[in-house]
């Protein structure tokens, strides 16, 4: 009987660069900058990585497909590089490759790196790309992501009955308070608070999401070094342990594109790979157990259903929660503490090892005490690429000891 | 006996008042206020001579067997394709059978009437076979010319057969003529027209009582014997002279719908004879007519199946209307001014003929699978069942879903999506009898949506291709013509 990885990966070292519209860098200076910050976090030299692992999505305007791109742009020394894409779980994906390469034996020193150079394409919102197949190209619909993910607000509020302007209302403090969190980060692409008027004054890209209903485009990267908590131990014996609690991919089935049953107002995958990853993590009420998330608000109606979907907040409840604070920064369950996808915007191959970022940073406690989650103990990030009805889902959840 | 089985009509949602036209280009063109009078139809952004053939097919369609097709005619003058047989397009998304007789008329404003003889010909010779003659047209005029203000588009479809015919066929009349009055080359995108004096003169007062005159002389009748009688005339001073000079009864002359449709081309003579039947009593004699270059006359006598006529008609698409009070959104919709769509619209999507010749049930037909298994209604077709609780592999038989309808799941307007008619209106609808899938709405604005609200299935361009000169058809979805207020 499969087991999960509980306790037998830990984070040795994390990088992450500032996100925003990098004009002046390459996917190539990108990973650099965070593969930087990492190496001298995870006090390691080149020498040390046995294999790397490699996220990242649009190899259009990006860097191609393979992993030669970033072994030839770090120099690795002919180590495995291996290149995943599963949309927005990207990142985390190849953070599930490095931590599984780690939790086999057949590595124990693996760095896990994302980037995403979205800002070359000459136009706003994610590229144009046939990311459905050609076939989709002929019955698809002439959709963008903040289109399909709108979706989801106009089916919410009919399953739930409830009228749009509540709906308006709950993912309008979504918003706001990401971007309250964002204002504090200098690595935060977005770092300007705005007021829930501008935010439901804001001209609408899909209806019913205005624009601060989007997350921003962006560049960025973020990398990990993975290895076992025995070796943690012996390079930072002074330093407690972060270590992989679990780690889950669910990904569509056809059902929710195509069969009856699918509400339109929830997420089946990330309903099945959080129930999943609090199995393998060992959590029976996260809504008591989790410290503190970050979340995959590529939309705020995304957050505002992933709430629900993560079995915090009950069906119909998400809105109540978010309005009361719960998951403000001084909340019981803090979320997006960064300022999340809506400040750092959505580099996609980076963005799920940013959330790692994050969660790692504050379960050390490095950040200071105006954006700190006080004493956290369990971390939890999610990630959801695709479309709600196409989608894969990523959770990861982190410990400290 | 062989004649008309069923009527079907499309008149595009929008509608163009001239005096908008003329109000934008009178400074070219002055003299064209006496053109100004009354609207137009305006093919949306999405629609061209396939789509409303189509459209008007389906409409015929209503209360038959698709399969009983033996047939599928497509008449139309701005055909997409000089190869790439377009009747088969409409074919295909009539959902009619592969294997039958599929023919493009085109060249001629006489297409139509050329299409339905070549139809009533087959169906006499083959024991009264189905056959579906569809017509559309969507001519353009450069901007400032009278054929701007003139010309409007719809498509117009007739079933012709044996068994149960509302309208008998009782003979006709040809005649074949190069008169150039209008004009274009194989390359040419707007019409041209010779002086109007001289087609009025010359053409229209010479041709048709030529052609009424030989019909009546093939058939053994007098003009004063219908009760009916269809002939296009764009002039009315002419209409008047032709009508004194034949001694044809003011109130058995037809509305050629110039006030209210346009001039629609080949479709105008099937446009009108839909529009006649649809308000027709048994034993009425009617006389239709084509008029370019040359004429085609035919003469049909309706028949006691009129009064429990299937099939669809006219009126209920010209009371279906929206105006279109912008005339810059009529050049961008129709090609004529390039727009902004921002570099996202750039991007290249290439058509890759192999793959829609594997998926050309599902692309042109809106064919779905229905699991034999469990029941469940899937779109695109799958192999593996879509039922998580059922998953059978290779148990499905196809279903057409075109006709099936459905209802609206989740929708929104996406103002980010290259468009040229914002926001981009899409969202998941529920197949009448199970199923979902994504579509793009059209012919509605984001308030005429909710979720539960019905819908119907409408084949229309996708998109156009400038690099290859190909456009891409899909079905989208529209709020049901019941619906509209």
């Amino acid at each position: 009987m499969a087991e999960g990885i509980r306790d037998k990966v830990v984070i040795l070292g994390m990088g992450c660069t500032k996100f925003g519209e990098r004009w002046d860098m390459g996917s190539d200076d990108l990973l650099l900058e965070s593969y930087q910050e990492c190496m001298e976090d995870a006090q390691i030299e080149k020498k040390d990585i046995q294999a790397t692992w490699l996220g990242t999505h649009f190899d259009e305007v990006n860097l191609g497909k393979g992993g030669t791109y970033a072994s030839a742009a770090l120099h690795l020394p002919l180590i495995p590089v291996t290149r995943t894409e599963n949309f927005c779980a990207s990142g985390t994906e190849a953070f599930r490759g490095a931590a599984y390469a780690v939790a086999s034996g057949a590595y124990d020193m693996v760095l896990a790196i994302g980037v995403e150079k979205l800002k070359d394409t000459g136009y706003g919102g994610l590229p144009d790309s046939p990311a459905f197949g050609q076939e989709a190209l002929v019955i698809g619909p002439n959709a963008t992501a903040p289109g399909m993910f709108a979706q989801l607000a106009t089916a919410y509020a009919a399953k739930f009955n409830l009228p749009m302007e509540k709906v308006k209302e709950a993912i309008t403090h979504v918003s706001w308070k990401s971007h309250q969190n964002g204002a504090k980060n200098p690595r935060a692409h977005l770092r300007r608070e705005v007021t829930k008027e501008q935010i439901m004054g804001a001209p609408m890209v899909a209806y019913p999401l205005g624009l601060f209903d989007c997350c921003g485009v962006s560049d960025g990267s973020a990398a990990a070094i993975v290895t076992t908590p025995e070796i943690a131990k012996k390079i930072k014996p002074n330093d407690p342990l972060i270590k992989v609690k679990a780690l889950q991919i669910s990904v569509s089935s056809g059902e929710e594109a195509m069969y009856d049953k699918w509400d339109g107002a929830s997420l089946l995958t990330t309903q099945t790979a959080s129930r999943k990853a609090y199995e393998e993590a060992g959590i029976k009420d996260p809504r008591k157990e989790i410290s503190m998330m970050e979340v995959h608000d590529c939309f705020s109606i995304t957050e505002l259903v992933t709430m629900e979907n993560l079995w915090i907040s009950p069906p119909g409840k998400g809105p109540e929660d978010v309005l009361n604070g719960f998951y403000d920064l001084d909340g019981e369950i803090p979320c997006q503490t960064d300022g999340g996808l809506k400040c750092f915007g959505h580099p996609i191959g980076a963005s799920g090892l940013r959330m790692i970022y994050e969660m790692y940073s504050q379960l050390l406690g490095r950040w200071s005490e105006d954006r700190a989650v006080k004493n956290p103990k369990l971390a939890l990030t999610h990630n959801l690429g695709g479309v709600p009805n196409q989608n894969v889902c990523s959770i990861a959840i982190f410990g400290v000891d | 006996m062989v004649g008309i089985c069923s009527i079907g009509g499309y008149v595009p949602r929008y509608r163009l008042n001239r005096m908008v036209v003329y109000g934008a280009m009178s400074w070219l063109a002055p003299a064209n206020i006496t053109n100004a009078r009354g609207e137009k139809a305006v093919a949306n952004f999405d629609e061209d001579s396939i789509t409303m053939a189509v459209e008007a097919g389906m409409d015929c369609m209503h209360g038959f067997d698709r399969n009983d097709l033996q047939g599928v005619y497509l008449a139309t003058t701005t055909a997409p394709y000089k190869e790439r047989q377009n009747a088969n397009l409409v074919s295909g998304a009539l959902g009619a059978p592969d294997f039958i007789r599929t023919a493009d008329f085109g060249g001629s404003l006489k297409a139509g009437t050329s299409a339905l003889l070549s139809a009533l010909e087959y169906a006499a010779a083959n024991d009264g076979g189905k056959v579906m003659v569809c017509a559309a047209d969507c001519r353009l005029g450069k901007m400032g010319s009278v054929q701007e203000l003139r010309f409007g588009d719809a498509g117009a479809a007739l079933m012709v057969g044996g068994d149960d015919v509302i309208a008998e066929y009782k003979g006709s009349f040809s005649a074949a003529h190069d008169f150039v009055d209008h004009l274009r080359g194989a390359n040419t995108k707007y019409d041209r027209m010779w002086e109007e004096r001289w087609i009025r003169d010359v053409g229209y007062q010479h041709f048709v009582p030529e052609a009424i005159n030989g019909l009546c002389e093939k058939v053994g009748l007098s003009p004063g014997d219908f009760d009916k009688i269809l002939y296009p005339c764009s002039y009315g001073g002419a209409r008047k002279k032709i009508n004194k000079v034949m001694e044809l009864d003011q109130e058995k002359i037809v509305d050629d719908m110039l006030g209210t449709v346009g001039d629609t081309g080949a479709t105008q003579p099937l446009l009108m004879l839909a529009q006649t039947l649809e308000q027709a009593q048994p034993g009425e004699k009617i006389l239709v007519m084509s008029f370019g270059s040359g004429c085609d006359a035919l003469f049909f006598e309706v028949t006691e199946n009129i009064k429990k006529m299937k099939g669809g008609g006219v009126t209920k698409w010209l009371n279906r209307r929206a105006d279109l009070d912008n005339y810059q959104k009529y050049l961008v919709w129709r090609g004529i001014a390039p727009a902004d769509t921002g570099v996202r619209g750039e991007e290249d999507k290439m058509t890759r003929w192999s793959l829609v010749w594997r998926e050309h049930k599902a692309f042109q037909s809106l064919q779905g699978v229905k699991c034999k298994k469990c029941g469940a209604q899937q779109f695109p077709p799958q192999r593996v069942c879509a039922n998580p609780d059922c998953g059978a592999i290779d148990e499905m038989e196809p279903v057409y879903l075109a006709d099936k309808g459905g209802t609206i799941f989740s929708y929104t307007g996406d103002m980010l999506a290259a468009s040229i008619d914002p926001p981009a209106v899409y969202g998941a609808v529920i197949f009448n009898g199970g199923g979902r899938s994504l579509f793009d709405f059209t012919d509605c604005v984001i308030d005429d949506l909710a979720v539960g609200k019905p819908v119907e299935f409408t084949y229309r361009i996708k998109r156009y291709d400038p690099r290859r000169d190909i456009t891409v058809y899909f079905w989208k979805a529209t709020p049901a013509v019941e619906e509209v207020e």
